[in-house]
């Protein structure tokens, strides 16, 4: 297959969110991590059928309330207050953890700090530095059938954060499918990046890199 | 008629726990959290508390009075990301933290309350969560994990009644009534407490036999952390 070639310099955050969004079959089961992610739930178009999982405990959020439906006690793991669909659903924390765990949920989309060639991602601490806490990044990424990683792909110091082998404590050993970053779309194969599609300059200068495909 | 569970106020219903207790709290961040037995606790002269909650407060608020107070010196959770007054106490190691993986902390607790001792999972293997646990392979490598159970719980529900059957509002069930079957006392704080027969079998989320102490609560901030909205015209604003 031929790597597809995006003619821009670098995808913004809404682009990445459709990148994601093409990923994500009709009527699949989605769980949108914290930060970058939840915006997939924000460009979600109409005609597309999917039931978004938030794992503090319903099943069909659908993007924010109105106003005069604001309520305190519904909200996303992001602690955002939503709204719900129809259809929607509310349980407990051992049951919303059993769907993951139990492979019920067809994707789960999630930030990242580092993501290598067999998958593994790091996205819960940098030691001494920052402490997050795993949340429920370690049961998603090993339950969810698929698993997204969406994130910038460079770090603020410029150092790309799609490596060899992850420097930071890991999140899930070889649980990555998917990676979209502002420079493309990544697929996990015989332990390299695969480049679904790029930009032109990323294609231009890491076509050579051994770490892609 | 009222049950021998029904406590006149939070005061009276934690009144004896005391200085190296564990205590549960349900609530995820602050959606949830028992607002009133909270307030009474930071009230009690104790210390030394082993507590078990998601997130240990947030925002300065909920179980971050406990935190201030220096009555907590050890937390299991998790999620610190949100919650200063516990990341950095953490960083300086005034408080010995333990994390996690979110859906390994409520089946612990399950477990807990329903009788099995361990369970074998995938999650956190590969990990620093995996270190000095057993391993064994099944279609894929798993970890085993303990129950998890505590002295106290305190929750709050939407509606009881006077037998402790429990009710709760949408997201703001999460990891209470987990904790309610895992605790050897459990104390109930409701927005709305009914006589016995005004909830229908139906409508019950958590059976009463799992719930020791019960009062009607009462002032509930119920805050809220990131209020998102839209406009009736489909545009999104943040306040």
């Amino acid at each position: 297959m031929k790597t597809e070639i995006i003619d821009q310099e670098k995808l913004s955050k809404r682009d990445m969110a459709y990148e994601v969004i093409n990923l994500i079959p009709d009527y699949a089961s989605i769980n949108l991590g914290i930060g970058m992610p939840t915006m997939v739930a924000e460009h979600l178009p109409k005609e597309k059928h999917v039931m978004i999982h938030s794992e503090n405990g319903v099943l069909g959020v659908e993007g924010r309330p109105l106003e005069s439906k604001v309520s305190a006690t519904l909200i996303n793991a992001g602690k955002e207050t939503v709204s719900i669909k129809d259809g929607a659903s509310f349980f407990d924390s051992a049951m919303s953890f059993g769907m993951i765990r139990g492979g019920h949920l067809d994707f789960a989309i999630l930030g990242g700090m580092e993501v290598d060639i067999n998958g593994s991602l790091a996205n819960w601490m940098i030691p001494g530095k920052k402490v997050t806490g795993m949340g429920g990044a370690m049961d998603l990424v090993n339950g969810a059938k698929t698993v997204v990683v969406m994130m910038s792909h460079y770090s603020k110091h410029g150092d790309s954060k799609l490596v060899k082998k992850c420097s930071l404590p890991l999140t899930g050993k070889a649980v990555t499918d998917y990676i979209v970053s502002d420079q493309g779309v990544f697929k996990i194969e015989n332990d390299r990046f695969k480049i679904i599609k790029c930009t032109r300059n990323f294609y231009d200068k890491e076509r050579d890199n051994e770490l892609y495909l | 008629m009222s049950t021998p569970k029904v406590y006149n106020s939070a005061k009276e219903a934690v009144s004896d726990i005391t200085s190296g207790s564990s205590l549960m709290s349900g609530g995820f961040g602050l959606c949830g959290i028992p607002e009133n037995s909270i307030d009474a606790i930071s009230d009690l002269q104790i210390n030394g508390l082993t507590v078990i909650s998601n997130n240990i407060g947030n925002s300065g608020r909920g179980l971050v009075a406990l935190l201030k107070k220096d009555m907590i010196s050890s937390a299991i959770c998790s999620y610190v990301g949100g919650n200063p007054d516990l990341e950095s106490r953490m960083l300086k190691d005034e408080i010995k933290v333990t994390l996690v993986p979110q859906g390994t902390f409520s089946e612990r607790i399950r477990a807990a309350g329903l009788g099995i001792r361990a369970f074998y999972t995938p999650t956190g293997h590969g990990t620093s969560v995996a270190l000095g646990k057993d391993e064994k392979m099944f279609d894929r490598p798993c970890i085993l994990e303990k129950a998890l159970h505590a002295d106290f719980a305190i929750i709050k529900a939407e509606i009881a009644d006077e037998y402790g059957n429990l009710y709760f509002k949408e997201t703001a069930r999460n990891f209470s009534p987990l904790m309610a079957m895992a605790a050897k006392t459990t104390i109930v704080e409701v927005e709305k407490l009914v006589k016995i027969g005004e909830l229908s079998p139906d409508q019950i989320h958590l059976p009463g036999i799992f719930v020791q102490r019960i009062y009607q609560g009462s002032n509930y901030k119920n805050d809220i952390e990131f209020k998102m909205t839209k406009k009736e015209s489909g545009d999104s604003n943040e306040d």
